[in-house]
């Protein structure tokens, strides 16, 4: 029966490692999770019924391992990765809490601009950019829409910090993309 | 008056969780006025629709030769 989750390796390799590596953005730990799930797969494979097609169960497979992964990771996060950073909305506005750096209006037409490639690739990019602790919750929450009690729970964190951190991945991605895709002027 | 900056966090706030009235409030009054806050509130949500399309167009990134043939190797190994 190996053999047949083999031949899976081959058709579901490239669509799992895809999909682990915009979640996790290493390559070395995307790598590890889909290794994780083949092996889950073949460990468990008499309970696949056929129901859902190889590709849907090896992907609810893998959302396990990559949220089990991240658990732990931010666990075992350090504490100087959260020092040293500016956060964004001491950036973004003044002590009287008005904008230092203006949003400018993107003037973009929403259902186009999202089908455009160009425009995701930099998304990718500032996604690429966000600190791991912020990048973590954002994937859990905006990919694999987790929702917030969930999260906190997962995670043992209290929503109000939750949302701030969830905040502040959205101040920056949108600062991100003001700058590399708007090419908006900080005025 | 709510300012800008708590404008901005209560925006994103309410992707998560219904704002309780007086907030609720609160942010339509100043997004009426404030022309910069409501090209971020767009902002916010446009940034929540990309995601959402990112989430199911995954871009293609082949598996190195080297992991397919790891992972293949683990599976027999398991597999005896």
């Amino acid at each position: 029966m190996s053999a047949e989750i083999e031949t899976w390796v081959d058709e579901h390799g490239d669509a799992l490692y895809s999909y682990a590596l915009s979640r996790l953005r290493n390559p070395a730990s995307a790598e590890d999770v889909v290794q994780e799930t083949f092996l889950a797969a073949l460990r468990s494979q008499d309970r696949y019924t056929g129901k859902s097609s190889p590709r849907t169960w090896l992907i609810g497979i893998l959302k396990h391992k990559i949220v089990d992964l991240i658990r732990k990771e931010s666990r075992e996060q350090s504490a100087e990765e959260i020092e040293n950073m500016v956060e964004p909305e001491e950036l973004f506005f003044d002590r009287k809490g008005h904008w230092r750096i203006k949003p400018v209006d993107w003037q973009v037409h929403p259902g186009k601009i999202l089908e455009q490639k160009e425009f995701m690739a930099v998304l990718l990019q500032c996604l690429e950019h966000l600190p791991d602790r912020l990048h973590r919750l954002f994937v859990l929450r905006e990919l694999e829409d987790m929702g917030s009690e969930e999260i906190c729970k997962d995670l043992e964190i209290t929503s109000t910090n939750l949302w701030v951190m969830l905040y502040r991945a959205r101040m920056r991605l949108r600062g991100c993309l003001t700058e590399n895709w708007f090419g908006g002027e900080p005025c | 008056m709510l300012t800008c900056k708590e404008v901005s966090k209560l925006v994103s706030e309410s992707l998560e969780h219904p704002l309780p009235f007086r907030q609720r409030m609160g942010v339509r009054l100043h997004l009426m006025m404030c022309s910069m806050c409501r090209a971020y509130q767009k902002q916010t949500l446009l940034l929540r629709a990309a995601m959402r399309t990112y989430a199911r167009h995954e871009p293609s990134e082949p598996l190195s030769e080297q992991a397919r043939q790891r992972i293949k190797n683990a599976l027999k190994t398991d597999g005896k």
